[in-house]
Protein backbone atom coordinates (compact mmCIF):
# COMPACT_ATOMS: atom_id res chain seq x y z
CA UNK A 1 0.00 0.00 0.00
CA UNK A 2 1.32 3.54 -0.66
CA UNK A 3 2.14 5.31 2.53
CA UNK A 4 0.18 8.40 1.85
CA UNK A 5 -3.14 6.01 1.76
CA UNK A 6 -2.30 4.10 4.80
CA UNK A 7 -2.09 7.51 6.32
CA UNK A 8 -5.48 8.55 5.42
CA UNK A 9 -7.22 5.39 6.11
CA UNK A 10 -5.94 5.59 9.17
CA UNK A 11 -7.15 9.10 10.48
CA UNK A 12 -10.16 8.39 8.74
CA UNK A 13 -11.12 4.74 9.52
CA UNK A 14 -9.54 4.13 12.96
CA UNK A 15 -8.66 7.48 14.87
CA UNK A 16 -12.23 8.21 15.29
CA UNK A 17 -12.54 4.52 17.01
CA UNK A 18 -10.13 5.92 19.89
CA UNK A 19 -12.69 6.42 22.59
CA UNK A 20 -14.50 2.72 22.63
CA UNK A 21 -10.76 1.54 22.13
CA UNK A 22 -9.47 2.89 25.26
CA UNK A 23 -13.05 2.33 27.15
CA UNK A 24 -12.65 -1.76 26.09
CA UNK A 25 -8.59 -1.74 27.18
CA UNK A 26 -9.58 0.21 30.66
CA UNK A 27 -12.49 -2.11 31.32
CA UNK A 28 -10.53 -5.28 30.79
CA UNK A 29 -6.74 -4.06 32.40
CA UNK A 30 -6.39 -4.03 35.66
CA UNK A 31 -3.64 -1.45 35.72
CA UNK A 32 -4.95 1.59 34.23
CA UNK A 33 -1.65 3.07 34.10
CA UNK A 34 -0.74 1.03 31.01
CA UNK A 35 -3.71 1.58 29.20
CA UNK A 36 -1.99 4.68 26.89
CA UNK A 37 0.73 2.63 25.91
CA UNK A 38 -1.57 -0.55 25.14
CA UNK A 39 -3.63 1.84 23.05
CA UNK A 40 0.00 2.74 20.81
CA UNK A 41 0.59 -1.11 20.63
CA UNK A 42 -2.77 -1.20 18.96
CA UNK A 43 -2.39 1.33 16.49
CA UNK A 44 0.92 0.18 15.75
CA UNK A 45 0.04 -3.50 14.94
CA UNK A 46 -3.05 -2.13 13.17
CA UNK A 47 -1.10 0.37 10.98
CA UNK A 48 1.70 -2.02 10.09
CA UNK A 49 -1.21 -4.56 8.98
CA UNK A 50 -2.50 -2.07 7.01
CA UNK A 51 0.60 -1.90 4.61
CA UNK A 52 -0.45 -5.12 3.24
CA UNK A 53 -3.38 -4.33 2.79
CA UNK A 54 -6.61 -1.74 4.55
CA UNK A 55 -8.27 -3.65 6.66
CA UNK A 56 -12.32 -3.54 6.12
CA UNK A 57 -14.44 -2.82 7.36
CA UNK A 58 -11.79 -1.34 10.41
CA UNK A 59 -13.97 -1.75 13.20
CA UNK A 60 -13.74 -5.37 14.06
CA UNK A 61 -10.57 -5.70 12.85
CA UNK A 62 -9.07 -2.71 15.20
CA UNK A 63 -10.85 -4.63 18.62
CA UNK A 64 -9.89 -8.07 17.21
CA UNK A 65 -6.27 -6.65 17.21
CA UNK A 66 -7.26 -5.26 20.71
CA UNK A 67 -8.20 -8.28 22.20
CA UNK A 68 -5.46 -10.02 20.95
CA UNK A 69 -2.75 -8.49 22.70
CA UNK A 70 -4.64 -8.19 26.05
CA UNK A 71 -4.45 -11.90 26.07
CA UNK A 72 -1.16 -12.39 25.03
CA UNK A 73 -0.54 -9.69 27.48
CA UNK A 74 -2.20 -11.24 30.31
CA UNK A 75 -0.37 -14.68 29.38
CA UNK A 76 3.23 -12.89 29.81
CA UNK A 77 2.52 -11.39 33.23
CA UNK A 78 0.82 -14.37 34.21
CA UNK A 79 -2.23 -12.34 35.16
CA UNK A 80 -4.49 -14.84 37.54
CA UNK A 81 -6.37 -17.60 36.16
CA UNK A 82 -10.04 -15.96 36.58
CA UNK A 83 -8.76 -13.18 34.38
CA UNK A 84 -8.21 -15.20 31.69
CA UNK A 85 -11.38 -17.14 32.11
CA UNK A 86 -13.07 -13.47 32.45
CA UNK A 87 -11.50 -13.27 28.65
CA UNK A 88 -13.98 -15.84 27.15
CA UNK A 89 -15.89 -12.87 27.45
CA UNK A 90 -14.34 -10.51 25.17
CA UNK A 91 -15.52 -12.76 22.67
CA UNK A 92 -19.01 -11.56 22.94
CA UNK A 93 -17.70 -7.90 22.78
CA UNK A 94 -19.05 -6.53 19.60
CA UNK A 95 -22.61 -7.74 20.62
CA UNK A 96 -22.06 -5.99 23.98
CA UNK A 97 -20.86 -3.02 23.28
CA UNK A 98 -20.97 -0.82 20.21
CA UNK A 99 -19.39 2.11 21.53
CA UNK A 100 -19.47 5.80 20.69
CA UNK A 101 -18.97 5.90 17.34
CA UNK A 102 -17.64 8.86 16.33
CA UNK A 103 -17.58 9.63 12.54
CA UNK A 104 -18.98 12.54 13.43
CA UNK A 105 -21.17 15.50 11.46
CA UNK A 106 -19.06 18.78 11.15
CA UNK A 107 -21.45 20.12 13.40
CA UNK A 108 -20.67 17.77 16.45
CA UNK A 109 -16.96 18.26 15.39
CA UNK A 110 -17.15 22.07 16.19
CA UNK A 111 -18.72 21.20 19.40
CA UNK A 112 -16.39 19.06 20.50
CA UNK A 113 -13.15 21.40 19.45
CA UNK A 114 -15.06 24.17 21.13
CA UNK A 115 -15.46 21.74 24.66
CA UNK A 116 -11.69 20.28 24.00
CA UNK A 117 -10.96 23.88 23.74
CA UNK A 118 -12.72 25.22 26.99
CA UNK A 119 -11.00 22.34 29.22
CA UNK A 120 -7.24 24.06 27.88
CA UNK A 121 -5.40 25.77 30.73
CA UNK A 122 -6.57 29.38 30.55
CA UNK A 123 -3.08 30.41 28.95
CA UNK A 124 -3.03 27.84 26.44
CA UNK A 125 -6.37 28.72 25.69
CA UNK A 126 -6.04 31.74 24.99
CA UNK A 127 -2.98 31.38 22.26
CA UNK A 128 -5.09 28.68 20.57
CA UNK A 129 -8.04 31.18 20.17
CA UNK A 130 -5.74 34.16 19.22
CA UNK A 131 -3.94 31.85 16.50
CA UNK A 132 -6.62 29.16 15.12
CA UNK A 133 -9.65 31.89 15.58
CA UNK A 134 -8.31 35.01 15.46
CA UNK A 135 -5.35 34.15 12.89
CA UNK A 136 -2.83 35.84 14.54
CA UNK A 137 1.09 35.36 14.03
CA UNK A 138 3.27 34.10 17.32
CA UNK A 139 4.66 37.03 17.13
CA UNK A 140 2.00 39.33 17.62
CA UNK A 141 0.04 36.82 20.23
CA UNK A 142 3.80 37.36 22.01
CA UNK A 143 2.81 40.89 22.08
CA UNK A 144 -1.00 40.67 22.75
CA UNK A 145 -0.23 38.28 26.10
CA UNK A 146 2.79 40.11 27.04
CA UNK A 147 5.34 37.20 26.74
CA UNK A 148 7.91 35.88 24.82
CA UNK A 149 7.23 34.14 21.24
CA UNK A 150 9.25 31.16 23.07
CA UNK A 151 6.38 31.05 25.81
CA UNK A 152 3.78 31.42 22.91
CA UNK A 153 5.16 28.26 21.40
CA UNK A 154 5.20 26.01 24.85
CA UNK A 155 1.65 27.21 25.41
CA UNK A 156 0.62 26.00 21.98
CA UNK A 157 2.46 22.99 22.17
CA UNK A 158 0.87 22.38 25.08
CA UNK A 159 -2.77 23.67 23.30
CA UNK A 160 -2.01 20.85 20.48
CA UNK A 161 -1.33 18.16 23.06
CA UNK A 162 -4.61 18.49 24.92
CA UNK A 163 -6.75 19.46 21.87
CA UNK A 164 -5.61 16.11 20.68
CA UNK A 165 -6.68 13.99 23.42
CA UNK A 166 -9.64 15.53 23.85
CA UNK A 167 -10.58 15.22 20.54
CA UNK A 168 -9.91 11.62 20.38
CA UNK A 169 -9.75 10.17 22.77
CA UNK A 170 -12.85 11.66 25.20
CA UNK A 171 -15.49 9.60 24.82
CA UNK B 1 17.77 2.22 28.59
CA UNK B 2 14.07 1.81 28.61
CA UNK B 3 11.65 2.72 25.75
CA UNK B 4 9.94 5.53 25.54
CA UNK B 5 6.44 5.65 26.70
CA UNK B 6 3.71 6.46 24.83
CA UNK B 7 3.18 9.49 26.51
CA UNK B 8 6.46 10.92 25.69
CA UNK B 9 5.97 9.89 21.70
CA UNK B 10 2.90 12.13 21.88
CA UNK B 11 4.45 14.93 23.03
CA UNK B 12 7.30 14.85 21.02
CA UNK B 13 4.74 14.60 18.37
CA UNK B 14 3.02 17.88 19.44
CA UNK B 15 6.68 19.45 19.87
CA UNK B 16 7.49 18.86 15.75
CA UNK B 17 3.75 19.79 14.55
CA UNK B 18 4.36 22.76 16.26
CA UNK B 19 7.42 23.65 14.93
CA UNK B 20 6.54 22.74 11.70
CA UNK B 21 3.85 25.64 12.33
CA UNK B 22 6.51 28.57 13.18
CA UNK B 23 7.64 30.61 10.23
CA UNK B 24 11.54 29.82 10.73
CA UNK B 25 10.53 25.94 9.46
CA UNK B 26 13.40 25.28 7.28
CA UNK B 27 14.14 22.15 4.62
CA UNK B 28 16.36 20.74 6.95
CA UNK B 29 13.48 21.02 9.82
CA UNK B 30 11.00 18.97 7.04
CA UNK B 31 14.19 16.01 6.46
CA UNK B 32 14.45 16.02 10.25
CA UNK B 33 10.95 15.37 10.75
CA UNK B 34 10.98 13.03 7.95
CA UNK B 35 13.70 10.85 9.87
CA UNK B 36 12.02 11.08 12.78
CA UNK B 37 8.83 9.69 11.41
CA UNK B 38 10.38 6.86 9.78
CA UNK B 39 12.59 5.76 13.48
CA UNK B 40 9.18 4.27 13.89
CA UNK B 41 5.16 3.81 13.11
CA UNK B 42 4.57 4.60 16.89
CA UNK B 43 6.14 8.35 15.94
CA UNK B 44 4.46 8.05 12.56
CA UNK B 45 0.63 7.72 14.32
CA UNK B 46 1.53 9.77 16.89
CA UNK B 47 2.07 12.56 14.03
CA UNK B 48 -0.76 11.85 12.25
CA UNK B 49 -2.79 12.01 15.04
CA UNK B 50 -1.83 15.38 16.13
CA UNK B 51 -1.47 16.71 12.70
CA UNK B 52 -5.06 15.35 12.03
CA UNK B 53 -6.40 17.58 15.27
CA UNK B 54 -4.86 20.58 14.71
CA UNK B 55 -6.10 20.76 11.03
CA UNK B 56 -9.60 20.33 11.78
CA UNK B 57 -8.93 22.89 14.74
CA UNK B 58 -9.25 25.40 12.00
CA UNK B 59 -12.66 24.70 11.76
CA UNK B 60 -13.05 26.91 15.55
CA UNK B 61 -12.58 29.89 13.08
CA UNK B 62 -16.43 29.22 12.62
CA UNK B 63 -16.58 30.69 15.82
CA UNK B 64 -15.20 33.83 14.99
CA UNK B 65 -16.69 37.07 16.64
CA UNK B 66 -18.55 34.97 19.15
CA UNK B 67 -16.87 34.30 22.28
CA UNK B 68 -16.21 30.70 22.92
CA UNK B 69 -17.96 29.62 26.69
CA UNK B 70 -15.70 28.91 29.28
CA UNK B 71 -17.94 26.60 31.09
CA UNK B 72 -19.07 23.69 29.38
CA UNK B 73 -23.01 23.25 29.40
CA UNK B 74 -24.78 22.87 32.20
CA UNK B 75 -26.75 19.68 30.70
CA UNK B 76 -24.92 16.89 31.42
CA UNK B 77 -23.61 14.16 28.97
CA UNK B 78 -26.47 11.56 30.49
CA UNK B 79 -29.12 13.17 28.06
CA UNK B 80 -27.67 11.96 24.95
CA UNK B 81 -27.07 8.07 26.19
CA UNK B 82 -29.30 7.13 29.02
CA UNK B 83 -33.36 6.08 28.29
CA UNK B 84 -33.91 7.28 32.29
CA UNK B 85 -32.86 10.67 32.98
CA UNK B 86 -35.29 12.84 33.93
CA UNK B 87 -36.02 15.90 35.41
CA UNK B 88 -38.37 15.80 38.56
CA UNK B 89 -40.38 19.32 38.97
CA UNK B 90 -39.10 21.38 41.97
CA UNK B 91 -41.61 21.36 44.13
CA UNK B 92 -41.72 17.77 44.21
CA UNK B 93 -38.36 17.04 45.01
CA UNK B 94 -38.20 19.68 47.65
CA UNK B 95 -41.02 17.48 49.39
CA UNK B 96 -38.76 14.36 49.07
CA UNK B 97 -35.74 15.58 51.04
CA UNK B 98 -36.74 16.34 54.25
CA UNK B 99 -34.79 18.61 55.94
CA UNK B 100 -33.21 20.33 53.25
CA UNK B 101 -36.21 21.75 52.17
CA UNK B 102 -36.14 25.41 54.20
CA UNK B 103 -32.48 25.60 51.88
CA UNK B 104 -34.53 24.79 49.06
CA UNK B 105 -37.10 27.13 49.19
CA UNK B 106 -35.37 30.03 49.62
CA UNK B 107 -32.57 29.23 46.88
CA UNK B 108 -33.89 31.97 44.25
CA UNK B 109 -34.22 28.76 41.54
CA UNK B 110 -33.39 25.68 42.54
CA UNK B 111 -32.87 23.75 39.61
CA UNK B 112 -33.26 20.07 40.49
CA UNK B 113 -32.01 17.34 38.20
CA UNK B 114 -32.35 13.95 38.97
CA UNK B 115 -30.49 11.07 37.30
CA UNK B 116 -30.93 7.15 37.69
CA UNK B 117 -29.08 4.28 36.36
CA UNK B 118 -30.83 0.86 35.97
CA UNK B 119 -29.11 -2.47 37.54
CA UNK B 120 -25.91 -3.06 35.19
CA UNK B 121 -25.96 0.71 34.30
CA UNK B 122 -23.30 3.18 35.03
CA UNK B 123 -23.15 6.93 34.14
CA UNK B 124 -21.12 10.18 34.41
CA UNK B 125 -22.59 13.57 35.20
CA UNK B 126 -20.56 16.23 34.67
CA UNK B 127 -20.96 19.69 36.64
CA UNK B 128 -20.57 23.26 35.23
CA UNK B 129 -18.07 23.43 37.83
CA UNK B 130 -15.96 20.86 36.81
CA UNK B 131 -16.71 18.17 39.22
CA UNK B 132 -17.56 14.49 38.13
CA UNK B 133 -19.89 11.96 39.87
CA UNK B 134 -19.96 8.28 38.68
CA UNK B 135 -23.21 6.50 38.83
CA UNK B 136 -22.59 2.90 39.74
CA UNK B 137 -25.60 0.24 39.31
CA UNK B 138 -28.97 0.83 39.96
CA UNK B 139 -28.32 3.80 41.64
CA UNK B 140 -30.65 7.38 42.21
CA UNK B 141 -29.03 10.79 42.92
CA UNK B 142 -30.21 14.12 42.86
CA UNK B 143 -28.32 17.03 42.35
CA UNK B 144 -28.93 20.67 42.86
CA UNK B 145 -26.94 23.26 42.12
CA UNK B 146 -27.20 27.57 42.23
CA UNK B 147 -24.82 30.07 42.67
CA UNK B 148 -24.89 29.47 46.45
CA UNK B 149 -24.36 25.85 46.93
CA UNK B 150 -23.97 22.73 45.89
CA UNK B 151 -25.92 20.05 46.81
CA UNK B 152 -26.94 16.54 45.98
CA UNK B 153 -28.89 13.44 47.55
CA UNK B 154 -27.96 9.86 47.32
CA UNK B 155 -31.06 8.23 47.32
CA UNK B 156 -30.29 4.63 46.91
CA UNK B 157 -26.77 3.00 45.59
CA UNK B 158 -23.38 3.97 45.06
CA UNK B 159 -21.82 7.03 43.44
CA UNK B 160 -17.87 8.42 42.89
CA UNK B 161 -17.47 11.55 43.75
CA UNK B 162 -14.69 13.66 42.32
CA UNK B 163 -15.02 17.26 43.47
CA UNK B 164 -13.67 20.71 43.10
CA UNK B 165 -12.90 21.84 46.00
CA UNK B 166 -15.06 25.62 46.74
CA UNK B 167 -14.79 27.05 50.27
CA UNK B 168 -17.59 29.03 49.53
CA UNK B 169 -20.09 26.67 48.22
CA UNK B 170 -18.48 23.44 49.69
CA UNK B 171 -20.69 20.44 48.07
CA UNK B 172 -22.84 18.26 50.27
CA UNK B 173 -24.46 14.98 49.79
CA UNK B 174 -27.22 13.78 51.85
CA UNK B 175 -27.21 9.97 52.96
CA UNK B 176 -30.66 9.33 54.56
CA UNK B 177 -30.62 11.18 57.65
CA UNK B 178 -26.38 11.96 57.82
CA UNK B 179 -24.86 14.55 55.52
CA UNK B 180 -21.52 14.24 53.94
CA UNK B 181 -19.19 17.45 53.74
CA UNK B 182 -16.42 17.44 51.20
CA UNK B 183 -13.48 19.19 51.87
CA UNK B 184 -12.05 19.07 48.58
CA UNK B 185 -11.96 15.52 47.93
CA UNK B 186 -12.45 11.83 45.87
CA UNK B 187 -14.78 9.47 47.28
CA UNK B 188 -17.32 7.00 46.79
CA UNK B 189 -21.05 6.64 48.89
CA UNK B 190 -22.97 3.21 49.16
CA UNK B 191 -25.96 3.20 50.80
CA UNK B 192 -28.66 0.12 50.40
CA UNK B 193 -31.35 -0.80 53.35
CA UNK B 194 -28.81 -1.73 56.06
CA UNK B 195 -25.99 0.38 56.03
CA UNK B 196 -23.86 3.08 54.64
CA UNK B 197 -20.27 3.07 53.39
CA UNK B 198 -18.52 5.78 52.34
CA UNK B 199 -14.36 5.53 51.48
CA UNK B 200 -12.15 8.34 50.71
CA UNK B 201 -9.26 8.46 48.38
CA UNK B 202 -7.78 11.85 48.12
CA UNK B 203 -8.55 15.23 50.66
CA UNK B 204 -10.97 15.18 53.09
CA UNK B 205 -14.75 15.13 53.53
CA UNK B 206 -16.80 15.38 57.28
CA UNK B 207 -20.21 12.84 57.92
CA UNK B 208 -22.95 15.12 60.19
CA UNK B 209 -25.54 13.84 61.90
CA UNK B 210 -29.18 15.34 60.74
CA UNK B 211 -28.43 17.82 63.71
CA UNK B 212 -25.25 18.64 62.25
CA UNK B 213 -23.23 17.24 64.74
CA UNK B 214 -20.20 16.21 63.27
CA UNK B 215 -19.61 11.93 63.55
CA UNK B 216 -16.00 11.62 61.65
CA UNK B 217 -13.41 13.32 59.70
CA UNK B 218 -11.92 10.82 56.80
CA UNK B 219 -8.67 11.62 55.39
CA UNK B 220 -7.43 9.30 52.71
CA UNK B 221 -7.99 5.72 53.01
CA UNK B 222 -10.59 6.12 55.48
CA UNK B 223 -13.25 3.57 55.13
CA UNK B 224 -16.54 4.32 57.22
CA UNK B 225 -19.25 1.77 57.85
CA UNK B 226 -22.47 2.90 59.24
CA UNK B 227 -25.11 0.75 60.66
CA UNK B 228 -27.79 2.11 62.65
CA UNK B 229 -26.34 3.55 65.50
CA UNK B 230 -22.81 2.10 65.04
CA UNK B 231 -19.88 3.87 63.51
CA UNK B 232 -16.74 2.45 62.24
CA UNK B 233 -13.93 4.01 60.33
CA UNK B 234 -10.70 1.69 58.74
CA UNK B 235 -7.92 2.69 56.93
CA UNK B 236 -7.24 0.75 53.51
CA UNK B 237 -4.26 0.94 51.55
CA UNK B 238 -4.37 2.28 48.29
CA UNK B 239 -4.14 -0.39 46.27
CA UNK B 240 -7.17 -2.43 47.90
CA UNK B 241 -9.05 1.11 47.63
CA UNK B 242 -8.67 1.24 44.06
CA UNK B 243 -9.30 -2.27 43.61
CA UNK B 244 -12.79 -1.75 45.35
CA UNK B 245 -13.79 0.65 43.89
CA UNK B 246 -12.53 -1.13 39.89
CA UNK B 247 -16.31 -0.86 39.52
CA UNK B 248 -15.75 2.69 37.60
CA UNK B 249 -14.28 0.91 35.33
CA UNK B 250 -16.53 -2.21 35.13
CA UNK B 251 -14.78 -4.80 37.06
CA UNK B 252 -15.08 -6.23 40.25
CA UNK B 253 -12.11 -7.00 41.43
CA UNK B 254 -11.67 -9.46 44.29
CA UNK B 255 -9.21 -11.05 46.75
CA UNK B 256 -9.65 -13.93 48.85
CA UNK B 257 -13.18 -13.29 48.43
CA UNK B 258 -15.69 -15.79 49.86
CA UNK B 259 -17.77 -17.10 46.71
CA UNK B 260 -21.06 -16.05 48.97
CA UNK B 261 -19.80 -12.43 48.70
CA UNK B 262 -18.68 -12.13 45.26
CA UNK B 263 -22.21 -13.10 44.24
CA UNK B 264 -23.77 -10.74 46.44
CA UNK B 265 -21.36 -8.32 44.32
CA UNK B 266 -22.60 -9.36 41.30
CA UNK B 267 -26.42 -9.53 41.89
CA UNK B 268 -26.26 -5.85 42.18
CA UNK B 269 -24.93 -5.50 38.58
CA UNK B 270 -27.22 -8.23 37.02
CA UNK B 271 -30.95 -9.02 36.69
CA UNK B 272 -30.04 -12.92 37.42
CA UNK B 273 -29.27 -14.07 40.34
CA UNK B 274 -26.58 -15.91 41.85
CA UNK B 275 -28.10 -18.12 44.55
CA UNK B 276 -25.37 -20.25 46.73
CA UNK B 277 -26.91 -23.06 47.76
CA UNK B 278 -24.66 -24.44 50.81
CA UNK B 279 -22.56 -23.37 53.23
CA UNK B 280 -19.38 -24.98 52.52
CA UNK B 281 -19.35 -23.69 48.74
CA UNK B 282 -20.64 -19.94 50.34
CA UNK B 283 -16.56 -20.14 52.11
CA UNK B 284 -14.35 -20.84 48.71
CA UNK B 285 -12.51 -18.05 48.02
CA UNK B 286 -11.64 -16.60 44.74
CA UNK B 287 -9.09 -14.05 43.45
CA UNK B 288 -9.10 -11.85 40.14
CA UNK B 289 -11.40 -9.57 38.04
CA UNK B 290 -14.11 -10.00 36.22
CA UNK B 291 -16.69 -7.56 34.78
CA UNK B 292 -19.29 -6.38 36.85
CA UNK B 293 -22.25 -7.26 34.40
CA UNK B 294 -20.44 -10.77 32.94
CA UNK B 295 -22.66 -13.68 35.27
CA UNK B 296 -21.24 -15.98 32.75
CA UNK B 297 -17.47 -15.30 33.94
CA UNK B 298 -18.26 -16.05 37.48
CA UNK B 299 -20.16 -19.16 36.49
CA UNK B 300 -17.65 -20.64 34.35
CA UNK B 301 -15.19 -19.93 36.82
CA UNK B 302 -17.45 -22.02 39.44
CA UNK B 303 -17.65 -24.63 37.13
CA UNK B 304 -14.40 -25.20 35.61
CA UNK B 305 -12.01 -23.83 38.47
CA UNK B 306 -14.14 -25.13 41.16
CA UNK B 307 -15.76 -28.19 39.86
CA UNK B 308 -19.03 -26.92 41.07
CA UNK B 309 -22.61 -27.67 39.76
CA UNK B 310 -24.28 -24.92 37.87
CA UNK B 311 -28.31 -24.95 37.85
CA UNK B 312 -30.98 -22.56 35.81
CA UNK B 313 -33.97 -21.84 37.33
CA UNK B 314 -35.76 -18.91 36.38
CA UNK B 315 -33.71 -16.00 37.51
CA UNK B 316 -31.91 -17.28 39.26
CA UNK B 317 -28.35 -19.02 38.64
CA UNK B 318 -28.48 -22.12 41.38
CA UNK B 319 -24.20 -23.07 42.48
CA UNK B 320 -24.06 -26.39 44.36
CA UNK B 321 -21.52 -28.79 45.03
Amino acid sequence: MNAADVNAWFVREVLPLEAGLIRFLSRRWRNQKDVEDLLQDVYMRVYEAAQKELPHPARPFVFTVARNLLINRSRREHVVAIQSVADVDLLNVFDEEPGPERNVMAREELVRLQEALDQLPPRARQAVILRKIEGLSRREIAERMGITEQTVNRHLTDGMYALTEHLWGKP
Amino acid sequence: MSEPSAHDIKSLAAEWRDRKDREDWSAEDEAALDGWLKQSSAHMIAYLRVDAAWSRADRLSALRGSTPRREPPPAPRATRSRPIFFRIAAAAVVLGVAGYAATTLLAPHPKWQAYATQVGGSETIRLPDGSRIELNTNTVLRTELSAGHRFVALEKGEAYFDIVHDAQRPLIVQVGKQRIVDLGTQFSVHRDESHLEIKLVEGRAQLESETGAKLALLTPGDVLVKRGPSLTVTRKTERVLSDELSWRRGMLTFLHTPLSDVARELNRYNREKIVIADASVARLTMNGAIPATSVSAFVNTARDVFGLKVETRGQNIVISR
